[in-house]
């Protein structure tokens, strides 16, 4: 009797059944594309920041850099060439010099600092990284000592035949040519490569860095680094001064992204070249589980004062560009819009089957006065709500799927970069100059500000996108059956004498 | 069958008092055919109510068979309809969705009787009007007597002691109305039943037993 009520009930009213599929359908679906591509813009942020920070770390610890203390320089520094440097040859003189400095904007810490944030409980793995720059001033100068051969200056007035105009530098006529190129370093602890940017990286050629490497002076460079800078494993960089043997190189396990520094040197020499003796500038942690990751933030703080602590949260937040412009448009407007249709269409939901509870007082009224019991009477219209909500549930959900593949065949790219953003070297220079890889420029930021990623979104078809649709479904129906059920509860049996008819 | 001992009933409305029934005492025996009369606001439909446990009296007491009415709770009153009082309105009040056969299965419904038996028995008690050729229509497919004799069935189908009808033929033309008063009174002899009839109408009436009226929610003998 339920079934046979039931079904011949919707079908009976077969607009008003379809106006409440329709509005649930349009909802659910709706909600389902909002969650998938919300879901789909979560992953791509996790995989820039997965190429950034590496796979698996809950938190990184760095500090804000301070105002730079008076007298004290506060860029790379001054490129300072004595009065022997370079080669002379012929008549010009090649001058090169590496420096290898803090990256711009970054603040180093005292090294004890990952003793702290090891002994702290919850932590599992903890490593510490320095963000270095290194930058190379290259040039050609005319031979400024052809004039001092030529003798005293008495004697070329004199003689009237060696003032001549200077000759040699790089147009022969004694003009003078420079480059400045910059690659980004980063030190890091060979022995600790479980948390940290290196644990997103796949190896490419050669090997990476060992536990035996530290204080050698050998390097992994990031793949499309080396390829832009004509560099392979077996060759030779120059960092710092100090000649470094690549013995490897990586690329990112994400799909387009670049590693997080060009390359990768162990941490001691790394901080002996620098001159930062026993500093770092960023600390990778890894928690116990994924539950502990607030209290360890909360104990980090309080261990570290001057530190800043971030959680992948946090992090996600400092993903910029087209992504960060899709994650808040999502966020926002895909939020409020499927909240809003949402509600709309359990309105629509719980209207209709008032009016419809309304409408059949006196065939209520009849199955009470026939002795129908009031749960009998609830049932029934909870069940007729019930199958309306699943037949737009089930419309919603192939709706939804459609949308879904919809952009998913779109596939639309969005580029992301994580870290703070602002770098403020915009003059792409060196080889790597604007490749997108380190677009932070010659000076450019700190490691994590400079990697920059393209991820084509996807938006998955998760078991609980599909769980939502369904409890929307089941939920509108439930919703709007219990308010009409409720209202048919309390018709009273008299209704069926009512003459009206 | 029936004890009514003071029975009044107000209602209120809007703070107004309307006193629909006023000290009504009478008893009904098992097996009678009454007819109430009365003009319009009188309170047929109200008595009706209370003899039907559609609803309690204000002040009073019903008894019907075993069962005082007037105290019981609505699961209680609801079981007692379901088994033992049949209705038959003036709008007849079928389901228009369901077919001739499935609104008079909806009586049993509550009974708990299903399957086979319910189909059975409801054919039987569509055959008992004369209908069992039309019991796969729905209302709408019905003229008014068919669908009035639909309701009679959808009444009898659960065999009960009681059968109240609230102006039975109120919405028919006089050959239809004939027609399913005859019904009702045959099967009001063959069965025994207890049949209270509210009509409008003398010449039904004059074919009852008894005879009762009703003006100002008071209760006067014919
Ligand atoms: N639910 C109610 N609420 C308030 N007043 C009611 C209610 N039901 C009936 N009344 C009032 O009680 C009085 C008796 O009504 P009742 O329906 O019993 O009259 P009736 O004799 O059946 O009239 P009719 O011949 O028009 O059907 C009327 O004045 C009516 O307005
Ligand atoms: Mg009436």
């Amino acid at each position: 009797m339920f079934i046979t009520y039931l079904r011949r009930e919707l079908a009976g009213r077969r607009r008003q059944t379809a106006i409440i599929a329709i509005g649930m359908a349009l909802a659910i679906a709706l909600v389902m594309i909002v969650s998938s591509v919300s879901s789909g813009v979560r992953d791509a942020q996790a995989s820039v920041l997965d190429s950034v920070y590496g796979v698996g770390t809950d938190l990184t610890v760095s500090e804000e850099p301070a105002a730079p203390a008076e007298g004290e320089a506060a860029g790379p520094g001054r490129f300072e060439f004595g009065a022997d440097a370079g080669t002379t040859e012929g008549d010009s003189t090649a001058i090169s010099q590496s420096r290898l400095t803090a990256g711009f904007g970054a603040s180093t810490f005292d090294a004890s600092a990952l003793e702290t944030v090891q002994g702290i409980d919850g932590v599992s793995a903890a490593s510490a990284t320095l963000a270095l720059t290194n930058t190379t001033f290259e040039g050609e100068l005319p031979d400024f000592a052809q004039r001092v051969e030529g003798g005293p200056s008495d004697e070329v007035a004199e003689g009237g035949e060696a003032g001549g105009p200077p000759a040699g530098g790089f147009d022969g006529a004694g003009g003078s040519a420079f480059d400045v190129n910059s690659f980004s370093v980063l030190g890091l602890d060979p022995a600790a490569a479980a948390v940290g940017p290196l644990s997103s990286v796949e190896l490419d050629e050669g090997r990476g860095l060992e536990a035996s490497d530290a204080g050698q002076a050998v390097a992994v460079l990031d793949a499309s680094y080396a390829t832009s800078a004509e560099l392979a494993v077996g060759d030779t960089i120059d960092v710092g001064g100090t000649e470094f043997e690549i013995v490897g190189t990586v690329t990112s396990t994400s799909a387009d992204a670049a590693t997080a520094a060009d390359v990768y040197i162990p941490l001691d020499l790394a901080q002996q070249i620098a001159g930062l003796d026993g500093q770092v500038s960023d600390i990778y942690v890894q928690a116990e589980s994924a539950d502990r990751i607030d209290a360890v933030q909360a104990d980090l703080e309080e261990a570290l004062p001057d530190a800043t602590v971030s959680t992948q949260a946090d992090l996600a937040a400092s993903v910029s560009g087209s992504l960060a412009t899709a994650s808040s448009l999502i966020a926002n407007l895909g939020l409020w819009l499927s909240l809003a249709v949402l509600v709309a269409a359990f309105l629509i939901a719980i209207l209709f089957t008032i009016q419809g509870v309304t409408r059949r007082t006196r065939e209520f009224g009849t199955l009470k006065a026939i002795g129908w019991s009031n749960r009998r009477i609830v049932g029934q219209v909870t069940g007729e709500s019930l199958v309306q909500g699943l037949i737009g549930g089930a419309a919603g959900l192939a709706l939804g799927l459609a949308g879904i593949w919809v952009v998913n065949f779109i596939a639309p790219t969005l580029g992301g970069s994580a870290g703070d953003g602002a770098a403020p070297g915009v003059l792409a220079a060196g080889p790597q100059g604007g490749d997108g890889a380190t677009a932070g420029g010659p000076f450019g930021g700190r490691l994590d500000t400079a990697a920059a990623t393209e991820v084509v979104l996807n938006a998955p078809v998760t078991v609980s996108v599909i769980a939502i649709a369904i409890g929307l479904a089941v939920l509108g129906g439930l919703l709007a059956g219990a308010i009409g059920g409720w209202r048919a509860a309390r018709l009273r049996p008299a209704e069926a004498l009512r003459s009206v008819a | 069958m029936y004890r009514l001992e003071h029975v009044s009933k107000t209602y209120t409305q809007s703070k107004r008092q309307v006193a629909a029934l006023k000290d009504v005492s009478l008893t009904i025996p098992s097996g009678q055919l009454v007819a109430i009369q009365g003009p319009t606001g009188g309170g047929k439909s109200t008595l009706l109510q209370m003899l039907g446990a559609l609803d309690r009296p204000s002040t009073g007491s019903i008894t019907l068979g075993e069962s005082e009415l007037s105290h019981l709770p609505d699961r209680k009153l609801g079981g007692i309809r379901a088994k033992e009082i049949g209705f038959v309105f003036q709008g007849f009040n079928l389901i228009p969705t369901l077919t001739a056969q499935e609104n008079v299965e909806t009586a049993l419904e509550p009974l708990g009787v299903s399957g086979e038996e319910r189909r059975r028995r409801a054919l039987a008690a569509l055959a008992s009007v004369s209908l069992a050729d039309r019991a796969g229509h729905v209302p709408g497919e019905l003229s008014g007597g068919q669908q009035q004799r639909v309701a009679i069935a959808r009444a009898l189908v659960k065999e009960p002691e009681v059968l109240l009808a609230d102006e039975p033929t109120g919405n028919l033309d006089e050959e239809t109305r004939d027609e399913i008063m005859d019904l009702l009174e045959g099967l009001w002899r063959d069965r025994g039943l207890t049949l209270v009839i509210v009509t409008h109408d003398s010449a039904i009436a004059k074919r009852a037993e008894r005879r009762l009226h009703i003006k100002n929610g008071t209760v006067t003998e014919r």
